[in-house]
């Protein structure tokens, strides 16, 4: 089955969204991206939708899902990459999706990620987290 | 009918300065354009007289005037460009009425019927060719229209770069749905292609703002916000802010900047910037003060 990769830098989880998305993948991206939060007790998630370029209501709305419970699970979500017919087609659809974090490019949204999330690495006892 | 236009062949001197003269008498701008009125008036004319012998008056579409229609066409068409009235266009046609009846009038001297037969029928022919130069005269005007319109829309929307990571968009003149459309898209392409976290939106230039032009200014940010860039709104006037308040139109989430300035100040503090005077300048203004 077609699979959303989820990479693991230190405390974050970085999805890549490559393929057009369709409402199953997009259920299947939520359900692994939640249950690898809870795994590896990420602290902030990255989603860059840059190569996104069709986007419709439950696409949107699965995003504010996954940023909400990302947030249940102590993690903070930025979308980033976002295409300017993109922003139109949900501006338009009236989902401003308020709890998203948003952000140009990947490195803007890290750097957001690092500024907000506070560093756990030195308080981690079992030696989970590797360097950067 | 042949007799008419033998008639008019005849007498054009006459006929042409009596319609000039006609013409002259129902104009505003008297003298404007004498010259060019008479060699229009003179050329249409020789167009009527020299129409093919069994044309008939009746049948403005037959081939045979087909280029008094264009040449009246062109007439109201510059007409049109130079600022005259619908009304001053057609009068220049209907002035010919009053010639063309006299005409009439002496060629049928002794036979009511045939008078009013013909008087009627050149009425008619007047009254159609009025009505064409009419139409061309609004076909004239919407090809202006439409040319301003493009004109317009061109110089709508430049996106302009106030620093690095900072772009602008001074808004000016009325905003409908159609340009804001063309405004939101050239900002958010601006956004992507220049990489900017800060983009300000300056309405000085727009005259009102009512709730749909609210709505798309809204949508717009929105949009930015989306990409990841934040949005800052200024130039706001009083009126307009009077406006915004009376309206119930929430701009709670919107940062709002009375000046370009104070928005681009804003804009330089949240990227870590700052702006700040050479010492040199300050201590110059500082020492007459200290004295």
């Amino acid at each position: 089955m077609e699979r959303i990769p989820i990479l693991r830098m230190g405390n974050f989880l970085l999805v890549t969204i490559q393929v057009d998305m369709h409402d199953k993948l997009a259920l299947t991206l939520q359900d692994d991206l939640t249950t690898r939060i809870a795994e590896v007790g990420a602290k902030g998630v990255l989603i860059d939708i840059s190569s996104l370029e069709i986007v419709d209501s439950f696409i949107g709305r699965t995003l504010a899902n996954i940023a909400s419970m990302a947030r249940v699970l102590d993690a903070e979500t930025v979308v980033v990459g976002m295409q300017p017919a993109v922003a139109i087609t949900l501006v338009e659809l009236g989902m401003s999706l308020p709890g998203i974090r948003t952000a140009l490019n990947v490195e803007t949204g890290m750097e957001f990620l690092r500024q907000t999330v506070p560093d756990y690495r030195e308080r981690d006892d079992d030696g989970d987290y590797t360097e950067d | 009918m042949s007799d008419l236009f033998a008639a008019i062949q005849q007498n054009r001197e006459s006929v042409l300065e009596e319609w000039l003269t006609g013409v002259k008498a129902g104009s505003r701008k008297r003298g404007l354009i004498d010259k060019d009125l008479e060699n229009q008036a003179s050329e249409v004319l020789s167009l009527i007289a020299g129409a093919p012998a069994g044309t008939r008056l009746d049948d403005t579409s037959a081939p045979a005037w087909q280029t008094l229609n264009h040449l009246l066409a062109s007439f109201s068409v510059s007409g049109a460009n130079l600022g005259f009235s619908p009304s001053e266009v057609s009068l220049f046609v209907l002035s010919l009425k009053a010639p063309l009846f006299k005409l009439a009038r002496q060629l049928n001297k002794n036979n009511t019927d045939e008078l009013f037969a013909e008087v009627s029928r050149i009425d008619d022919f007047v009254d159609r060719l009025a009505l064409h130069t009419a139409d061309s005269y609004i076909e004239g005007r919407n090809q202006i229209i439409a040319r301003q319109q493009q004109e317009m829309m061109e110089l709508s929307t430049p996106v302009v770069t106030l620093w690095d990571g900072i772009v602008a968009l001074p808004l000016i003149g009325t905003l409908d749905s159609n340009r804001t459309q063309i405004v939101m898209e050239s900002l958010l392409d601006a956004i992507v292609q220049t990489n900017s976290r800060f983009a300000i939106i300056d309405i000085t230039g727009v005259p009102t703002v009512d709730t749909l032009v609210a709505q798309h200014l809204l949508k717009t940010i929105t949009a930015a916000r989306l990409m990841g860039a934040e949005c800052i709104l200024s130039g706001i006037r009083p009126q307009i802010a009077q406006t915004i308040v009376h309206l119930g139109i929430d701009l709670a989430d919107v940062v709002t900047k009375a000046r370009l300035a104070d928005a681009l100040k804003l804009a330089l503090e949240r990227s870590g910037r700052m702006v700040v005077r050479t010492s040199k300048t300050g201590t110059q203004q500082a020492t007459p003060r200290e004295n």
